[in-house]
């Protein structure tokens, strides 16, 4: 007897739905046999974990405001996946974002915060773009290696902020501990609904990204680019343009989400300002099939993942690896699902294909 | 029905498969002799490769029964098959791209066979059938003729002696097929059972000792080849009198592209070399040569899409060279260009027939953003007017058949009103019907003015339907023929080299 794989087409939105229903099954029974492994009641945490997420005003604001980066910067990555183009430097293009932002929110603080705001937005924007140019400007010129480029640009990015931290932008304040000073108030980014105005940023961004790649040429562009470069030279596209624009936006997009992070949530610029999220987000992007409504959705199940695991961790005293485990088991089998649907498992010999 | 003279090496009775709501294969039979070749014909979508595939046991049949001679035998996969002598040659090759043709040959076969001893086998077969191919030489090196050999040497090492070939000459130069139908024929009288599926008559003609035609999905007709001629096989097989003659229209002609003394090296090596012509309006100029002669960098400098060392191009007055195909457009000058690669070039196959129009209308639009309306209608009237199957346009093209999607392609390039159109191997793959329409509506448009290059591998539908045959060979222009008087013979001689007198 042998175990095959058969890709399958046409799967119906109500398969879909019960193959990912059964999925969260299946993640909840395993996810309870391992805390029933490590000595806790599981119904006692899955409460808890239900509880971290809606007990309160307080804890729904904190998983939005958990989301609102993680969905820009996964909206970010949809446009450069759309095209093909594997931009692993969210994390990178945040940290950017976030510098140059903090670069404005730290030494004119003075100006009125409508206007900083909007010039730190800016100045995120144009800055994370330039760090999106940088690898698709190589790409489009030497054909180089777009995911090994961003990758490393990551951690330039990230010691750049190191460097900050440890000379320049020193908080003389902190005695000789190496941090960056918060931002002032009025860098801060104001309040709608008790969470940062992040969260309409994010969902007005994925309106936007929805009709931009849907409705306008460039998005159609930029998806011709990604099924094969070779039609869109046969329809007279410039493609290396559309490479470098596509990818200066995703970026933009990234540094966005950074600025949002540094001055929504931290209110300062840390060297986790970006914090795995940039990686988090590809995960987003993938699941949502590159939809950025979906993308939202995604995005806001990823953080009350994030939060219940949090909240259980701190009030069942659970240690922090184990909480992260039962997040990996849960994303274990989302993910699995993810694989089901396209596939369909075939037992003994081959057959025909559905 | 034909007497066998003695049991059928492999014989199918009553094959029957479905897909969901389809019948792919309707309870066929057909059989095969050791010794014979069989020519499996039928337009698309008939059951001809899910017949064959049912044997080599990638598909479970529904129902029906295989025979190795004479005895009922269960082919659940390859292995099975392989085990009662059946190999198959796909149209797509699985070979491994980074494997030599040796390694390839070995690979999956069973430990006790030593690698000395199968070199032996392999160089034994090559001796026997004159399977000509360099064993060190690694897979993604290797044409496609080649690719083929060690295909069938991998079928033979694994003690086929029932060879099921599906198309297999699509892929082929003429001679290049020629070669194959030698090896072919070698095998035959070696006692090889062979069965090759086909719609190129010609082929069917010159090869096959029993033709079996199918049309959707059942028996409809077997014959000795010997027996019978192209127009009776067309008619049983397409199921209605069909005129096979393709028709020259007579139109009126005005200069249109001039080709003067164009060359193209890329990494040291002349693609094209020297190449001068012209096409009137109301021509059609066929290219003959053998495929990788030039004719790709050819249709794709006069298309903009690769630049030229030297020389010049001239579309109605408008020099093209070192122009891209949006300056091109911009010139206002309308040129249709079908690609040889349809999927990978021409069209976006997870893009529906709406979208794909979109690729040459988008940018006329006004505005920054997309209005899908007008080219929905557009769409509608493409799929309507060229008889595309199914009729959706909201189908993702790569799921189309061949000729669905050549006449997608075709279609939005005429849309276009081009007053030159370039085609590249505008027919290959496509079964007879679809072929017809395409020729009908090249000479459609030719009644209308536009000047036609192409570019074909048929020289009998060359010589059939063009006024003109250009022949190439490396790079060079060899001869341009009036078609009306050009024999296979005088093309044949050129695509090898030789200059005409």
């Amino acid at each position: 007897m042998r175990i095959r794989f058969v890709r399958r087409m046409g799967v119906s939105a109500a398969a879909k739905l019960l193959l990912r229903f059964a999925a969260v099954v299946l993640a909840l029974l395993t996810g309870a046999l391992f805390i029933r492994l490590i000595g806790f009641s599981p119904a006692q945490i899955y409460a808890g974990m239900v509880k971290g997420v809606t007990g309160s005003t307080i804890s729904v604001r904190e998983t939005v405001k958990i989301a609102a980066p993680l969905c820009v910067t996964a909206l970010g990555l949809a446009v450069a996946f759309r095209m093909r183009f594997w931009n692993i430097g969210g994390e990178g293009q945040m940290t950017v974002g976030a510098i140059a932002a903090s670069y404005i929110a730290l030494f004119h603080a003075d100006l009125p915060q409508p206007l900083l705001i909007v010039l730190m937005s800016a100045a995120s924007i144009i800055a994370a773009g330039f760090y999106g140019f940088i690898p698709a400007w190589f790409n489009a010129r030497f054909g180089t290696n777009e995911t090994l480029f961003t990758l490393m640009l990551n951690y330039i990015a990230i010691y750049v902020v190191q460097y900050l931290r440890e000379g320049p932008w020193k908080n003389p304040k902190d005695m000789g501990y190496p941090k960056i000073a918060m931002f002032a108030a009025n860098a801060q980014l104001p309040k709608v609904l008790g969470v940062h105005i992040g969260w309409i940023i994010a969902l007005a961004l994925a309106v936007l990204v929805f009709v931009y790649m849907r409705y306008t040429k460039q998005g159609y562009e930029l998806t011709v680019v990604g099924e094969s470069s070779n039609t869109a030279r046969y329809a007279g596209m410039p493609v290396r343009r559309i490479i470098i624009r596509t990818a200066i936006i995703s970026a933009a997009l990234c540094g966005l989400a950074g600025m949002m992070k540094a001055a929504g949530a931290d209110r300062t610029l840390t060297d986790g300002v970006a914090g795995g999220i940039g990686f988090t987000a590809i995960t987003v992007s993938w699941l949502s099939e590159l939809n950025p409504i979906a993308i939202v959705v995604v995005s806001l199940l990823f953080s009350a993942l994030e939060k219940g695991a949090g909240y259980v961790q701190s009030t069942y005293k659970i240690s922090s690896s184990a909480a992260a485990v039962l997040q990996g088991i849960i994303l274990f089998f989302v993910l699995g699902s993810e694989f089901f649907i396209r596939r369909r498992i075939v037992l003994g010999h081959l057959h025909d294909k559905a | 029905m034909i007497e066998a003279p003695s049991v059928p090496r492999l014989q199918t009775i009553n094959l029957t498969k479905s897909f969901g709501e389809l019948r792919a294969c309707d309870g066929v039979s057909v059989n095969v002799n050791a010794g014979e070749i069989l020519a499996l014909l039928g337009e698309n979508g008939s059951g001809k490769t899910t017949l064959v595939n049912m044997v080599a046991g990638l598909y479970k049949p529904d129902g029906g029964e295989v025979r190795v001679s004479g005895a009922p035998v269960a082919i659940h996969s390859p292995t099975d098959a392989r085990r009662y002598g059946i190999g198959m040659i796909h149209q797509h090759f699985k070979l491994v791209e980074v494997f030599t043709a040796i390694e390839n040959i070995c690979l999956g076969m069973p430990r006790e066979s030593t690698r000395r001893g199968l070199m032996a086998r392999t160089l034994a077969f090559i001796e026997k059938y004159g399977l000509g191919v360099p064993l060190d030489m690694k897979a993604y090196r290797m044409s496609v003729a080649q690719k083929q050999t060690v295909e069938i040497l991998k079928a033979l090492v694994r003690g086929a002696d029932i060879l099921i070939l599906d198309e297999p000459t699509a892929v082929l130069t003429p001679q290049e097929s020629e070669k194959l139908f030698d090896i072919l024929r070698k095998m035959k009288e070696a006692g090889c059972a062979i069965i090759i599926i086909t719609h190129k008559l010609a082929e069917v003609m010159e090869l096959s000792d029993r033709v079996s035609i199918l049309r959707a999905g059942r028996n409809v007709g077997e014959f000795a080849t010997a027996k019978t001629n192209p127009r009776e096989l067309t008619e049983r097989m397409v199921g209605r009198k069909v005129d096979l003659s393709i028709e020259r229209v007579h139109a009126q002609k005005r200069p249109l592209l001039t080709l003067e003394d164009v060359s193209y090296a890329h990494a040291g090596v002349k693609l094209l070399d020297g190449v001068s012509f012209d096409v009137s309006g109301g021509e059609i100029l066929g290219v003959a040569g053998v495929a990788g002669s030039g004719q790709k960098q050819l249709c794709e400098a006069i298309a903009g899409l690769t630049g030229i060392t030297s020389g010049s191009i001239r579309l109605l007055g408008e020099e093209l060279a070192h122009l891209s195909p949006r300056e091109i457009y911009d010139r206002g000058v309308r040129l249709g260009f079908i690609p040889e690669d349809r999927l990978g070039m021409g069209l976006v196959g997870s893009m529906d027939v709406t979208d794909n129009i979109l690729l040459r209308e988008y940018r006329t639009q006004r505005g920054g953003f997309i209005r899908r309306k007008p080219v929905r209608r557009k769409a509608m009237t493409l799929v309507s007017d060229l008889a595309v199957v199914p009729p959706d346009i909201n189908r993702a093209v790569s799921q189309l058949s061949g000729g669905n999607l050549q006449k997608v392609l075709l279609g939005r390039e005429l849309m276009q009103s081009p007053q030159l159109l370039v085609t590249s191997y505008v027919v290959r793959g496509l079964d007879v019907n679809s072929s017809y329409t395409i020729y009908d509506l090249l000479n459609d448009r030719k009644k209308n003015g536009v000047g036609a290059l192409f570019i074909g591998e048929d020289l009998d539908v060359l010589l059939e339907l063009c006024d003109r045959i250009l022949v190439m060979c490396a790079g060079r222009v060899t001869g341009i023929l009036d078609a009306k008087h050009a024999t296979r013979a005088q093309i044949g001689l050129l695509m090898t080299g030789s200059e005409a007198v």
